[in-house]
């Protein structure tokens, strides 16, 4: 059985005819195109499939399209601005945050729900915040550097997040 | 590279080429590709760890709407594979036997992955169960039961036994001889990112594949055989890979049920693998079972060592063969062993097969020797780091086992772990905090800190099928834009070998990273690269990318002297021009050197190859160990444990790694971050075990891996020893690091509670049996007690070459002498 959904993306409107069972991250890779939201167990277990629901970060694998229309999803591919990366990506980027970068779309959004709500978090409180992305290639160091920049620089230029 | 030598681009923290897009999900791995018309296709896997299979009935699920193609063996050519030539035992669909819950044996072809899964419930396999064997013990006992016909023995893999010198004269003669038992449990690379292959069986009869693979090569020297293709009409293309650590450099099932599907379908097909079919299908770290025996003077240098070892090697041979000569042959090259012997066994059994993981095969023994070592310490009253640092190996000397080490940068990874750590003061202090009595809702905390020491290969010396041709090939073509275009065969798994490419070429053409063009691995294009594995690509790429780079400077060279009437000899490569330092403003824009270089050469497009230097021991099994330099690291583990719970906190890790030289220290740091990080994982959580056949755990919930809040501050230091055989001196740094971390773990503990954990990972229930041994004045000690009945066959005696010099130190073929 399929539905029709209206899904709020990145700004974009977008309508769609889905099968009711289909789950927000396949509908985001399969139906939208949006590649950059990765799976590594589609059972809610490593955070590699997070996005954003107004702006608190939701694993698209076990969300349901239909429970989410209205809210503004953010997934990667929303995270830069008019051309501009977020700050996040920058630093991630400058400091080899992103190995081999699989699980590196779900780990900017989960901290850039953290920077939203805490602009200057300490290193602790970043470690709980990302304690649901595994990532297997950079024992997080370089992460938790790139996060501590980006709060940083965000602070710097007034806090946008 | 400037006039001076000086470097502009190495040493450097630049960004990766590929951070960008994989900042704003732009990379496209192997699962991320859609073509049109694009199948869906998914693999029936066994149920039964061991049975034959009496018959397969596909009928129901070809009837199925919506399915397109159903195969089982009996499609495919049959013939077996394996990626050793020695272990041709694989088949992607299995036609006669199951050897492992999770072997294939049928594949669907459908409209959608759901309809695919469906037709596979569908389809019906008769099969008659076996018994299965599920230890290395339970392999032994039961010949009869036999899970392979070939190998040394009744489920006996591989049987390796190599003697250096007399060992038991050498034992006679110690002040102290320590024999010990370890076991290192099996683990698995978990990837984040899932296998996944799409193939493309074109209307010319020609097939694509594109997958996740550390090593597009091999798969297309294997596939021509499994699908009976002519390799000539096979194009393979690595997709960036999302995590490798070894686990994904075989050919596997699914990439060729893929092709084989989109040959029958006339549709590409893709194949993506669940996570709980990745536990599966790995190849991840054996279990290793090994006794050490070790003879000691009383001032701590080692007169002798005996190392027997029992890999688990599950259910097939993939690298096994190399595996296991790994667990002895490495190991002689950090500390002084005059005469040394090795006697390895591979066991089958019907669990998934066992191959290369991050270390392949190192980290196990690395555990025991660095353990015993720290036990000999206490015995003979020596400070474990002093005893290290007076037993190194020399540089430039061999070992026992005719390995040839170049520089050792050991001594000094040691000196820098040792004072950041402020190792001797926490030693001290530490040993002597006495838990005073507290009340019960208080917690009972000890602190402890330890030390391992460790080496790694920077690449294989040989390749893993025996040829003369370059183990890495560079083509560098120079456009008239004044951007250049490398072509190779390395895949990036994201330890940055797409970046080095673009790094090393930039500095000896005075230009940017940004405009050197790093084609993906694609063997229809790049020249061959053998793959991402035994830490070669930095090394063997960079050689071959400097070498090809090189000889284009020279060719632009030429032009821009005669343009500039001036000696080729004066011309320097900087700030993206061409030109005479000492008249920098006559010097010619780099595009318009290519211009005139291309005027005078034709096409500019100049090869480079690397093979590494020919320093393989004249005996059999000489071939597995040798490498162009080994890189060396040492790290100091601070911990604290609860008696109470018997859990571990790292407070902090201090690691030292010998890279030889940063050609980038971001992506070494990450590299060496990522290694202590994976070391912690399997120190502490990961073990990839099973019950009645199946795994215990196949998710990312259970299967423990460190977090955030598991994963202490790492403090990392370079150390740069210049390698002679290394691109401007660079060594290895994405496996070593993660070798000591381990052993200083187990050192940790037993520094903070007393207990000897002679077995990983070190679990809190095993931290409070061992206390509970402790209080009741036993031997505090966990790990194995008994060895498997297991006879090694007669040890081929080979003299010990420990102390002679080294030899052909960068000599190696292709290496162009006028460059």
């Amino acid at each position: 059985m399929k539905t029709r959904v209206n899904l709020n993306i990145n700004g974009e409107s977008r309508d769609l005819l889905v099968p009711v069972h289909k789950t927000l991250l396949e509908v985001l890779r399969e139906d939208l195109g949006l590649i950059g939201t990765k799976h590594g167990c589609e059972l809610g277990e490593c955070g590699t499939c997070t996005v954003l629901i107004d702006g608190a970060p939701t694993l698209s694998c076990l969300a349901l399209p239909a429970d989410h229309e209205g809210p503004v999803i953010t997934t990667v591919e929303g995270l830069a601005c008019a051309g501009e990366l977020h700050p996040l990506q920058r630093a991630f980027a400058e400091l080899g945050a992103a190995q081999c970068g699989y699980c590196t779309p779900g780990i900017l959004l989960t901290a850039r729900a953290l920077l939203a709500d805490e602009p200057q978090p300490p290193r602790q409180r970043i470690r709980e915040a990302l304690a649901g992305n595994l990532c297997r290639c950079t024992g997080y160091t370089k992460i938790l550097d790139a996060v501590e920049l980006a709060a940083l620089r965000m602070a710097q230029a007034g806090g946008r997040t | 590279m400037s006039d001076k030598g000086q470097f502009t681009v190495v040493g450097q923290p630049l960004p990766k080429i590929d951070a960008w897009a994989k900042v704003t999900g732009e990379t496209r791995y192997a699962d991320d590709l859609v073509l049109p018309r694009m199948a869906h296709g998914k693999l029936l896997r066994s149920s039964h760890a061991h049975a034959r299979i009496r018959g397969i009935d596909t009928t129901r699920a070809r009837a199925l709407p919506g399915v397109y193609a159903v195969i089982t063996g009996a499609d495919l050519p049959r013939v077996k594979f394996g990626i050793l030539p020695v272990s041709q035992d694989e088949e992607a669909l299995c036609t006669e036997k199951v050897r492992m819950v999770g072997d294939a044996v049928a594949a669907v072809a459908a409209v959608d992955e759901a309809t695919a899964e469906a037709a596979c419930r569908l389809i019906a396999v008769d099969y008659e169960a076996l018994p299965a064997l599920m230890s290395i013990q339970e392999s032994l006992a039961h010949p009869d039961v036999r899970i392979h016909e070939y190998g040394d023995g009744p489920n006996v893999h591989k049987n390796v036994a190599l003697q250096f010198g007399d060992v038991e004269q050498a034992f006679t003669a110690s002040h102290l001889v320590r024999e010990d038992v370890f076991f290192f449990e099996g683990n698995t690379h978990l990837p984040m990112e899932q296998h996944a292959a799409v193939a493309h069986f074109g209307p010319d009869g020609k097939l694509t594949l594109w997958s996740s693979t550390q090593t597009p090569h091999y798969v297309h020297r294997l596939l021509p055989r499994i699908l009976d293709l002519p390799g000539a009409h096979i194009r393979v293309i690595a997709a960036p890979v999302g995590g490798g650590f070894g686990g994904k450099l075989d050919p596997f099932a699914h990439e060729i049920a893929a092709c084989k599907l989109s040959q029958l379908t006339g549709r590409p097909v893709k194949i993506a693998c669940t996570r709980e079919e990745v536990f599966y299908i790995h190849r991840g770290r054996h279990p290793v079972l090994m006794w050490m025996r070790t003879g000691f003077t009383k001032d701590g240098d080692i007169t002798g060592c005996h190392l027997r070892t029992w890999l688990d090697g599950g259910a097939y041979g993939s690298y096994g063969v190399a595996s296991t000569f790994y667990t002895g042959v490495i190991n002689p090259v950090t500390y002084k062993i005059p005469v040394y012997k090795f006697e390895g066994a591979r066991v089958f059994t019907n669990k998934p097969p066992c191959g290369p993981k991050r270390g392949h095969g190192t980290p196990q023994p690395r555990f025991a020797l660095e353990c015993q070592l720290d036990k000999a310490a206490e015995q003979l009253g020596l400070d474990p780091a002093d005893l290290r640092k007076r037993i190194l190996q020399p540089p430039f000397t061999k070992t026992a086992n005719h390995l040839t080490v170049t520089t050792i940068g050991l001594g000094e990874c040691i000196d820098k772990v040792v004072e950041a750590s402020g190792w001797q003061d926490k030693r001290a202090r530490f040993a002597v905090a006495t838990v005073t009595p507290k009340p019960l809702w208080r917690q009972r905390k000890r602190k402890g800190i330890g030390l391992a020491g460790s080496a790694y290969m920077t690449g294989a010396g040989t390749a893993i099928y025996w040829n003369s041709m370059p183990h890495s090939g560079v083509i560098i073509r120079a456009d008239r834009s004044g951007g250049v275009s490398i072509l190779c065969g390395a895949t990036d798994i994201g330890q940055g070998s797409d970046s080095i490419l673009a790094y090393l070429p930039a500095e000896v053409l005075g230009i940017e990273p940004k405009d050197v063009h790093v084609h993906p691995a694609d063997t229809s294009l790049t020249p061959v690269d053998l793959g991402s594995y035994s830490s070669r690509v930095t090394l063997m790429c960079g050689v071959a990318a400097i070498q090809a780079a090189t000889r284009l400077r020279a060719a632009i060279g030429r032009a821009v002297a005669a343009k500039l009437q001036v000696a080729p000899g004066q011309i320097a490569f900087r700030e993206r021009k061409v030109g005479v330092p000492d008249d920098w403003d006559r010097a010619v824009p780099f595009a318009q050197a290519v211009e005139l270089g291309e005027a005078m050469h034709g096409v500019l497009a100049f090869p480079g190859s690397y093979a590494p230097p020919r320093r393989a021991g004249k005996y059999k099994g000489g071939g597995v160990g040798p490498s162009p330099c080994y890189s060396y690291s040492a790290c100091v583990v601070e911990l604290t444990v609860d008696e109470d719970t018997g859990w571990i906190e790292l407070d902090d890790v201090w690691i030292a790694h010998d890279v030889g030289r940063a050609l980038n220290p971001l992506l070494v740091e990450g590299q060496v971050e990522g290694s202590v990080y994976m070391g912690i994982g399997e120190a502490l959580m990961e073990g990839q075990v099973f019950r009645k056949g199946l795994h215990k755990h196949p998710s990312l919930l259970e299967y423990k891996s460190p977090t955030t809040l598991e994963t202490p501050p790492i403090h990392t230091f370079l150390v740069e020893t210049d390698d002679p055989e290394g691109p401007f001196g660079a060594k290895e740094a994405g496996q070593g690091p993660l070798l000591p971390v381990i052993p200083a773990i187990a050192n940790a503990v037993y520094h903070a509670i007393g207990v000897r954990m002679d077995q990983v990972p070190i679990t809190p229930d095993m931290v409070l049996r061992g206390l509970e041994l402790k209080r009741q004045g036993k031997p505090a000690r966990i790990g194995p007690g008994t060895l498997p009945l297991f006879t090694f066959k007669e040890p081929l005696a080979v003299e010990s070459a420990f102390g002679q010099p080294a030899d052909a130190i960068a000599v190696r073929p292709f290496a162009d002498p006028t460059a």
